[in-house]
Parts: structure tokens; sequence; C-alpha cells
């Protein structure tokens, strides 16, 4: 038989086999199509991190009618929800006790400076625990403070003492909504999830069950094995991705403003990424239970936590945030959350992705290097 | 004129290196295999036969030394080699979730068969395997021997030049193994196939063309298998008497000086001795009425034994008694202590065992003989409480195992399959633990651990870890661990197995000294010729009795003129086959 002929008929005899095998697992499809719709629904409507409704304590030590409307502009706000306390201590033990999330203070001499300087301070305290939400908490109450303070000038005439009038503008994401980039970064998390884990589980599987050693003596060529293998499951991958995409859209209502077909090649893009990390873990780990370990904390984890997908790269510690420089899910979280909520910016497209290249060029080659018909190698 | 040779090994040696120790697996190994034969690679476990097969794969490299398959450097051009042989590894890799069609085609794709010539070559493999009715089933769902052939087939699917087949018959049927065997020899007269196979079983030596016998990673002999045994001619005896028991007197005889090997061989006591003559027996065994000594046709396992042990005599070193206590005192009688009333148990839709009856007597051997998978295992489990029976009787030591399990159990030790032992504690620790965990007295466990330490000649190994020791160790620690509370009735799943043959024989004779003590043994084996050492057994297939008797009774089932002298395997054979014609009798 023509050489070329063999080839292609060894190579299509593995997809097959990939192929069949993925079909009659139960586990595969449940990896590539139930945990991503799983992940969706709990980060799509589970977890937020926006601040709505927050209780707030309000504290006003000698009510009038320009406390009252402070109040009132809290109260129409849909950040917070005040209650009111008699006096500071009562307040804090409510703080405490976790009934409010922050304590508005209203002091007694509150009017006269209002009416006198045209500067009203109102003391702030915010449970600190959650940063985040603290952080955020803050700044909503700022925000109102502020625009009631310019409302209060602009019906008395009065020039403001505050140096800045804040007028809030945010862009790309102008409801705020949290879901807007936590569906999008998801897909990052779901393809390494089918890429890098699922990979590495069923090669290992292989081992384990002596298949790989009946397969190593064949005239198979270690190419041929691992395109075999990177065809069924990058088509699988890319199945989770359109399965993730279509949700967000439909689903979530999140908007895609960039192109749909620069989202898949950059999908693709990182789905070979991911497959160069299961493969590279595979020639390692021998056995599912230890590919499995080894791909949750180098590969899912860190495109959990270090890939700006719920933390914000910017705001960690500079080391951690070297770090995340060898994380291929940083690069494709960008990528993605610029495609869904912005559009196609290409100098953020196309460095992101020269990343994501570099990096599966290294990990496609290592594994191919490292994956020997050998035991012993 | 001699064809040029199909596997060259000259001078290789291999070592391995785990968790900071060094394993020589080969030591300067040479050999030559012929064209167009069966060789076989015969020794005990890690005799460096899977590494040997590996090496000629082309799937490692060794250490020194140079290998030739089929004139053709293995280790410069393995992808070169791995077009012209098949390989056949110990745990052959079917896909259990392909269909016996598909893996077929698998390979096919991978062998680069023209898909011309894929239907004949097919129905070919097909019918010689058996396998033809099956082809949609998914290969997990076939029975062990039915895997064994659909591995076979897989592998022949394009004729290699060269077959290598690691010990492709451990475990599998005594029927499954002929088919194998049968299947072997036609590739080699029909396609002029070389073949090289090991195996731990040393009946099968007889079977091969050649042999090459390997012991510690180092080939000891090659040449066919008369040339083994034909130099023991004069040195192999019959033994029988029947006024004692063939156990008593395989006991006595293998401890009298000359004697090499005493084995337990149908009715008789099979002897391989020193010199061509048989020695002087002692006064005691000289003068049993009755006792008849015959010389017997030297075997390939004579030739064995008589190699590995050397110039070592007695056959063993007496083996104490391995309880300190008689039990038959307890309770007395000659009552069943087992009585097993229609057992099942079913998983799902699959009945395991079904509808399972016998009873054992106090201080029998009781064996319980079958393939993997005929429901040996899952059968002890129940008996020992440790699985939920589905429906039938069990009562163990006079108690009802549905109600009183954890009574029951108190009064049996149970040894499992793969020796539950904690490998990284030392032998010590290990025996510490079981005898705390049988809850027994300060002063009684220090008396127990002392004693197994010495009956078992675990002394020397005592601060070893479990893990590092010798697999015959392993067993002498695990079955000490089952003896620790003196147990009524001991529990064996497959003691034997992966063991080598020397180790085996220990083992036996143990087993036969705490059966004199009273002690009622039951134990599963998939080797033949151990169920000679029982006093009675019941042979199982597909979780069902065949027949239940004694050794002698049960081959005289099948006596015929063919057969003048059957074996227990001829007689597992007949039953089996009896069985397939019932059970296609009554389905159709």
């Amino acid at each position: 038989m023509m050489p070329v002929a063999a080839k292609r008929m060894r190579l299509i005899g593995m997809i097959r086999k990939e192929s069949l095998q993925i079909l009659r697992d139960p586990s595969s499809i449940a990896i590539a199509f139930v945990m991503p719709v799983v992940l969706l629904l709990l980060f799509g409507y589970g977890v937020s991190l926006d601040a709505r409704q927050v209780p707030l304590a309000m504290v006003v030590e000698q009510p009038d009618a320009n406390t009252a409307s402070l109040i009132g502009a809290f109260q129409r706000s849909e950040y917070f929800n005040p209650q009111s306390f008699d006096s500071i201590q009562a307040a804090q033990q409510a703080f405490d006790l976790h009934e409010v999330f922050g304590i508005v203070w209203l002091r007694n001499d509150f009017s006269r400076r209002l009416m006198s300087q045209g500067d009203a301070p109102i003391g702030v305290i915010v449970n600190g625990v959650d940063a985040n939400q603290a952080r955020i908490t803050e700044g909503y109450i700022q925000g109102v403070w502020q625009s009631w303070l310019g409302n209060f000038a602009a019906s008395q005439g009065i020039e403001l003492r505050v140096p800045v009038t804040l007028e809030p503008r945010i862009w790309f994401n102008a409801a705020v909504r949290s879901r807007n980039f936590l569906v999008p970064g998801l897909i990052a998390v779901i393809m390494t999830l089918i890429g890098a884990m699922l990979t590495s589980m069923v090669v290992a599987r292989e081992w384990e069950r002596g298949t790989m050693e009946a397969l190593m003596v064949t005239p198979i060529r270690i190419g041929e094995m691992i395109v075999g293998k990177l065809v069924p499951y990058f088509l699988l991958g890319m199945g989770g991705m359109l399965l993730s995409v279509a949700m967000a859209l439909w689903q979530f209502d999140v908007p895609l403003r960039g192109s749909f077909w620069v989202l898949t090649a950059a999908s693709a893009l990182f789905m070979l990424v991911a497959l160069g990390m299961g493969l590279l873990i595979s020639v390692v780990a021998k056995n599912q239970f230890v590919a499995g370990q080894i791909s949750i904390i180098i590969t899912f984890l860190p495109a959990f936590i270090l890939s700006g997908f719920i933390f914000e790269i910017g705001s960690m510690p500079e080391a951690i945030q070297v770090i995340t420089h060898v994380v291929p899910a940083r690069y494709y979280v960008a990528i993605l959350q610029t495609l869904f909520l912005a559009g196609d910016i290409w100098p953020i497209i196309l460095s992101n992705s020269a990343a994501l290249v570099v990096m599966m060029v290294i990990f496609l080659g290592l594994a191919r290097r490292k994956f020997h018909k050998r035991l012993d190698a | 004129m001699e064809a040029a040779p199909a596997l060259v090994f000259s001078g290789v040696s291999k070592t391995f290196v785990a968790g900071g120790i060094t394993v020589q697996a080969l030591d300067g190994v040479g050999i030559q295999t012929q064209p167009a034969r069966v060789t076989g690679l015969i020794g005990p476990d890690g005799a460096g036969k899977t590494t040997l097969m590996r090496l000629a794969a082309g799937l490692l490299v060794p250490d020194s030394g140079s290998i030739q398959v089929l004139g053709i450097d293995v280790v410069q051009q393995p992808l070169k080699v791995q077009v012209s042989v098949g390989y056949m590894p110990q745990r052959f890799g079917l896909y259990e979730d392909l269909s016996v069609q598909e893996n077929l085609d698998l390979y096919a794709d991978l062998q680069g068969v023209a898909k011309g010539e894929r239907a004949a070559r097919y129905r070919e493999l097909m019918h010689m395997t058996g396998l033809a009715p099956f082809t949609r089933r998914l290969a997990g769902r076939l029975s062990g021997g039915m895997k064994q052939k659909l591995g076979l087939a897989c592998t022949l699917v394009r004729p290699p030049r060269l077959l290598l087949l690691d010990e492709p018959t451990v475990g599998v049927d005594p029927v499954s193994r002929r088919e194998l065997w049968a299947i072997v020899y036609r590739q080699v007269k029909d396609e002029g196939m070389s073949v090289l196979l090991s195996t731990a079983y040393l009946d099968e030596a007889e079977r091969c063309d050649e042999v090459i016998l390997m012991h510690q990673g180092k080939r000891l002999g090659q040449g066919t298998p008369a040339s083994f045994s034909e130099p023991m001619r004069g040195r192999s005896f019959h033994v029988s008497a029947p006024s004692i028991s063939k156990r008593t007197m395989q006991g006595r005889l293998s401890a009298v000086p000359g004697i090499v090997d005493a084995i337990i061989e149908g009715e008789q006591v099979r002897v391989v001795t020193l010199e061509t003559c048989m020695p002087a027996l002692p006064e005691d065994l000289a003068n049993i009425r009755g006792l008849t000594t015959t010389p017997a046709e030297p075997s390939f396992e004579d030739a064995f034994i008589a190699t590995l042990k050397g110039e070592q005599t007695p056959a063993t070193p007496p083996v104490a008694a391995v309880n300190a206590h008689p039990v038959m005192s307890k309770t007395g009688g000659v009552d069943a202590v087992i009585k097993v009333q229609d057992l099942q148990r079913r998983f799902g839709d699959f009945y395991a065992v079904k509808g399972v009856s016998f009873s054992v007597q106090r201080g029998e051997i009781f064996g319980l003989l079958g393939a993997n998978g005929a429901g040996k295992s899952t059968t002890f489990r129940m008996l020992c409480g440790l699985l939920p029976v589905s429906a039938g009787d069990v009562h163990v030591a006079g108690l009802d195992l549905r109600h009183a399990a954890a009574r029951a159990r108190g009064r049996l030790g149970y040894m499992a399959q793969r020796f539950s032992l904690y490998v990284d504690l030392t032998v010590l620790q290990n025996l510490r633990f079981f005898v705390s965990a049988y809850g027994l007295s300060r002063a009684r466990a220090k008396q127990r651990i002392a004693w197994v330490l010495e009956a078992f000649e675990l002394a020397a190994y005592a601060n070893a870890a479990s893990g590092d020791l010798p697999l015959g160790y392993k067993q002498r620690l695990a079955m000490a661990a089952a003896l620790m509370h003196e147990p009524d009735i001991l529990f064996l799943d497959e003691p034997t197995s992966g063991v080598d043959p020397l180790a085996r024989r220990e083992f036996w004779q143990r087993i036969n000294a705490l059966a004199e003590s009273g002690v009622t043994v039951l134990v599963t084996t998939h080797f033949m010729d151990e169920a000679n050492y029982c006093d009675r057994l019941v042979i199982m297939a597909e979780g069902e009795v065949l027949a239940e008797g004694t050794p002698a009774n049960m081959k005289a089932r099948f006596r015929s003129t063919e057969t003048p002298d059957p074996t227990m395997e001829d007689a597992f054979i007949g039953l089996i086959e009896a069985h397939e014609k019932n059970g296609q009798g009554s389905t159709a």
C-alpha cells in the first residue's frame, strides 16, 4: 500500500475510534455539555459582583428637612435598603450583627454646615471583610451623596465647596451588570476543562487499561497518534464553546459587539493551547486520578483565579500579576471580554492572540517531543 | 541449511530504578529463536519475561547489548520492526467501550490492511476464535477467554512475521487456553509465523517447539522441552500407598534427604530425586503398608524445579505446624461447618452467582475451581459476610450469616486475592495492626506474633516494608495475618495467583499442615493441578456449580479409552463442553 494511503487510514482509524469512545462515554459528554450549562447557570444567576439592595444603617442625630431629603435619595437608589437608627451605638450593634453592611452618619451639625459653608460631611462606615463589596458600596454611597449635594446646590443657588463634581459614565457595560463579563470569561474556564482535563484523562485511561502499550507496537507514528486524539476533542471543545456562546447571547442577554468569526477563530486557537496542555500532562500522569488532579491545579484553577475572569488582574499584587502571564486563559479572557463588550478592538485581539500562538507552539511542540513510543523514556 | 533466526538477543541487560531501588530485570541475556517455530519463555514471576518481550517490541531500550528482530536492529529502527511484529501485552489493550468489530477495524486501520482484503480476513479470524456471533457486542461484555481471543485476533489482523505473546493464557479457562494454542499453531503452520510466547504455566512448556528457561533476569537454558526433561529420566517416581492420605505422604516424603520435590499428582505423590534412584526411605515411611514406588515419565516441570532448586534438599524445609493449638476440640464432631443452599448474587440484572449449593466438613480442604469470572470470588465474599446475599441460605460455623455475620466473622480468617497488606508498613507493624483489629489480648498478641514470625520464617524481614518483600513472602505475610486470631475456617482467594512454582509448593505445605491441625480451608484457584490438593471441590462456570466431588471421582467420570488417565484439566474441559451443550439445547 502507498505510504500516504496507509497514513491516512491510520489517522482516520484513530479519529473514528476516539469519536466512538466519546459518544459511548457519558462522562465525556457530561464534561463537554452538562458542565458548561451548570457553570453558566451558576455564574449567570448565582454569583453577582454587583451591589444591589445593600442594607444600610442611617443615623440622623438631628432630623430636619435636609436630612430627610438625603435619606430620600438613598431610599430611591436601587443599590440601597436604608434603615433608620436613633444613635450611632444602636447602628453599630446592628453592624456587628451583620444586619447592615454599612452606616451613614449625619451629625447634628449637618444642616448648619450645609447652609453656612456649602459643605456637609457625612460619616461612612462599611464592612471591609469583603473588600470588593466594600469598595463598591463606598463608591455608591459617595455617588448618592454627591448627586444629592449637586441637586441641593442647584435648587438653592449655592456655590459648592466640593472640589470636583463626579459625573459617572461607565463604558462598555453601561448597565454595570457583572454577568456581562462573568459569562464570557466562563467560556475560557469551560474550554480549559474540555481541552486540558478531559484530554489528559483519556490518555491516562489508555495507560491504565494497557491499550497504549498495544497501540505503540503498531506502525502508527507519534504525530498521527497526537492528531488522532486532538481532532475529536477539538471538535468537542468547539461544541462546548458554541453552546456557551449561545447561552450567553440568548439566555443571559450578554451583548456580542465584536464579530462572531473572530470569536470562533480566537476560541479555536485557545482550544489548541488547552489540548497542548492536556497532552503534556498526560505524558507525566499515567493514571486518571493523577491526571485529573494535575490538570485541576495547573490549568483549571489558574483559569478561574488568575485569568482576570473574576478578579481584576490590575488589582492583584505585582508578583501575582507576573505569574498571570503564563496562564493562557488570561489572554483568552481578555479577547473574550473585548469581543463581547467592546467590539473588534484589533490591538487587543492581535496582541493577546500572538501570546496564545506562542503558547500553542510551546505546548504542542513539547507534547510532541515528550511523547515517545517507548515505555522507559 | 538453517534459516535466519527470528530474534537475536546478545548480551542484553536492563535495569529499572524504582523508589531508589535498582532492579536488574535482565542480566546479560543472549538468546536466538528459530523462524516458524513456537518458542516458549518460561520462568517464575520476576524472571524478566515481560521486559524481554517489551525490548523485542521496541518499547524499551536496553542498557547494553544488541537486539535483532527479523534481522533489523530494533533499537535503531523500532518503527521498521513494528511493521512486521504483532505484540499482545499481558493485559491486552482492548477498547472495552468499542464493539468486537470496531476493535478489529481499528487494528486493521492501524496495520494498513487494505479494505478489499478485510472481509475475508475477518471471516477467517472470527471463525478461528469462535467470535463470529458476537461481532456487535462491546468488548467489555465478553468473558475473559473471549477477550483474550479477540486480543489475539486484533494482533493477527494483518499476519505479522513475528508474534510476541506475553502470558496470553493467564487466568483463562482451559477450554479457551486450548483454543488459543490451536490458533497460534495454525498461524505457524499456515503463515510460517514465528512466535515467542511467555507463560508461567509449566505444563504449557511442553506444547512449545523450543523453550527458554529464565530465572532472575538470567537465561538458565534453551532447548526442546524433551532436552530439559530427558536428563531427568530415572529421577522421577510415583509413590502411592492406599493406607495413608496423599497429603500426609507428601509431607513426609518432602522431608527426606535426596528428594528434590514431592507434589501430589492425581492420587499419587510425584517425587523428583537428586540421584537416578529412589533414596533410602526412613523406617516409618518404608514400613507403610502397600507402599509402591514406580518410575514416572519425566516432565518439564521436574526439570524446572530441579534446576531452580539446584542441590538443595530436602525438598522444602519442614514447615512448622501452622496453628499452635489444634482447633478440633473446640466444638468437636464432623458436622458441616459451612452449608450453602441455593446461594445467589445479583448485580443489577447480571447474576454473578446463580443458585450455588455445597457443604464443607470440618478439617477439609475444599476447593472452588474455575476460570476468571466464574463467580468464585463473589461466592467467597458472601461466605465471609463481606457481600450481602441476594437469595439463599448460608451457614458458617453454625451461624446464619444473614443474622450473625459479625459473630461468624470472628471465627474465620480471610486472605484476599491481592494480599490486603499495608505496603508502607513493616512486616511487624502489619502484624501488630491485625492483632489489634482482631482484639487480641496483650499477652496473646505477643505470643502470636512471635510464633508467626518463626513459623512463617518472617523474622529476618520483620522490619522490612511489606511492599518491598518478594511476592512469595508477601503471600506468607498475608496468610499469617489471616491466622492471627486462630480461626476455625480459613478462606483463601486465589492465594497462588502470580506466585512462582517454588513458592506455590511451600504454600500448599502450610495449607496441608493447617488442615491436619483441624482448620477448615476453603480455597479458590484457576490452576487445574492445584485441584488435586483438595479433599473435595466444586467446579464453577458462569456462576453455576458444574460438579462437586473428590478430585478422583471427578476425573473418573471422564475416563475413556482415549484418555485412560484423565487429568483435572480433561475433566474441566469435559464439564464445560457438556454445560455449553446443555445451555445451547435449552435456549434453542
